[in-house]
């Protein structure tokens, strides 16, 4: 490990204290249908002093597993829609690729304040208030071709809903994928976007099926990473443990939630987060 | 206009399969990750932390291959990389089977869907790198 000045904690305690700070990231994230990668970036890189590489190394590790822990249990429960996750995913996984192959030529400095923004328009649109849509709508005829449509138990009650403006929700998983590649988090608020306000599918199919494609989406730019060494054991064991753990708790808790205050508390947190990344950034401090 | 469709009976089994998947390759790889995690904090913990600069990692950490040789030895920081593919394979699986249960539909149009999202997984992980 190279010499730094950060050598006031053990291993022992830098773990235990990511660890427990991840098991909270996760837990919000699931619940928010943000993912926790969002904070784990600036999480290690402005409170732990680890270099963003590792950073965005160990969050890319860290938004699979939230993915695949909270997906497990959504898509029992009969919220998550696979066949508008599958078809999405060829957007989301060739703008991953894309972000990847940008991210080799991005300065830190850069990715700090990229980042920075993101955050800020994640705590933006998550504050943003949400109803779910009517569903008493003809059918759109490519969602109908595409059988982009489904039903879920919305209080108990069947209900059913079908996709709309497609072509523009392809488009913005397209971004999705690319910032995840770029940054290395699931882009859960893109997605969450993509689905709800451009394809106006009901909220919790939008945040479900978001938490069901961001595996794949971060698989796709995982392997890239993993072999440019940006994927550090000791740093990604504490954050995927206390991730997993925090994301199935989240889903557990998400059926019966009322999210509304959840997500105004989580906002304000990124929108902090956004300012602190987007200054370290500009003065050149990580 | 075709007709709307509704999703078919049999969704709600592969809903059932693709969650058993999931939660299978996340338990197991946490499991692996965790073995890993405590070998490492107990031969390490003492030592003090230092992950600031960037140098990348040697290849005992980064090549697939020298992973499942160092697990298979024992050490600590393989078996936790180890779980960490085992975490990035999870998704790839899911898709894997989305092909086969999408043919056994005989839903063509979504295997072929499935199919090109595999395709992009497997070129981004053994495809050109950009550096």
């Amino acid at each position: 490990m190279p010499a730094t000045a950060n050598t006031r904690m053990n291993v022992f305690e830098f773990s235990i204290i990511l660890g427990l700070a991840s098991l909270l990231a996760g837990f919000l994230g699931a619940l928010t249908g943000l993912g926790g990668g969002v904070v784990i970036v600036p999480l290690l890189a402005l409170g732990f002093g680890v270099d963003i590489h590792y950073a965005i190394g160990a969050s890319l590790v860290s938004v699979i597993a939230t993915s695949s822990g909270s997906a497990a249990a959504y898509v029992r429960e009969g919220f998550c829609n696979i066949r508008i996750g599958m078809f999405l995913e060829i957007a989301t996984t060739i703008g991953a690729i894309f972000g990847a192959f940008l991210a080799a030529g991005t300065p830190t400095k850069a990715i700090a304040i990229i980042f920075g923004l993101m955050l800020l328009g994640s705590a933006v649109t998550s504050s943003l208030s949400r109803k779910d849509r009517s569903t008493n709508r003809p059918p759109d005829s490519l969602a109908s071709t595409l059988r982009l449509n489904g039903s879920y138990p919305a209080d108990g009650i069947k209900t059913s809903y079908t996709a709309r403006r497609i072509p523009l929700g392809f488009g913005l998983m397209f971004g999705a994928g690319t910032l995840s590649g770029l940054l290395g988090i699931g882009s859960g608020a893109v997605k969450v976007l993509a689905m709800d306000e451009a394809m106006q599918l009901p909220f919790k199919v939008s945040t479900t099926t978001s938490n069901f494609m961001i595996g794949v989406t971060a698989a796709a730019s995982a392997g890239v990473y993993l072999s440019r060494g940006y994927i550090d054991p000791a740093i990604a064991m504490p954050v995927t443990l206390g991730v997993l753990a925090g994301a199935m708790a989240g889903a557990r808790f998400l059926v019966r939630a009322r999210v509304r205050v959840m997500r105004l508390v989580f906002a304000a947190v990124i929108a902090l987060l956004g300012f602190e990344m987007i200054y370290n950034g500009l003065t050149g401090r990580l | 206009m075709a007709p709307p469709h509704t999703i078919p009976a049999d969704d709600r089994s592969l809903d059932r399969y693709i969650g058993t998947i999931l939660r299978t390759g996340m338990l197991l790889s946490a499991a692996v990750i965790l073995a890993g995690g405590l070998l490492f904090l107990m031969q390490h913990g003492k030592e003090p932390v230092s992950f600031h600069a960037f140098h990348g990692e040697p290849a005992e950490i980064t090549s697939v291959r020298l992973i499942a040789q160092g697990a298979l030895r024992g050490a600590a920081l393989q078996v936790i990389q180890l779980g960490l593919l085992l975490l990035i394979a999870t998704p790839i699986a899911r898709v894997i089977f989305a092909v086969v249960a999408f043919a056994w539909e005989r839903d063509y149009l979504y295997v072929s869907i499935s199919f090109v999202v595999l395709v992009v997984l497997l070129y981004s992980l053994f495809g050109p790198k950009g550096g």
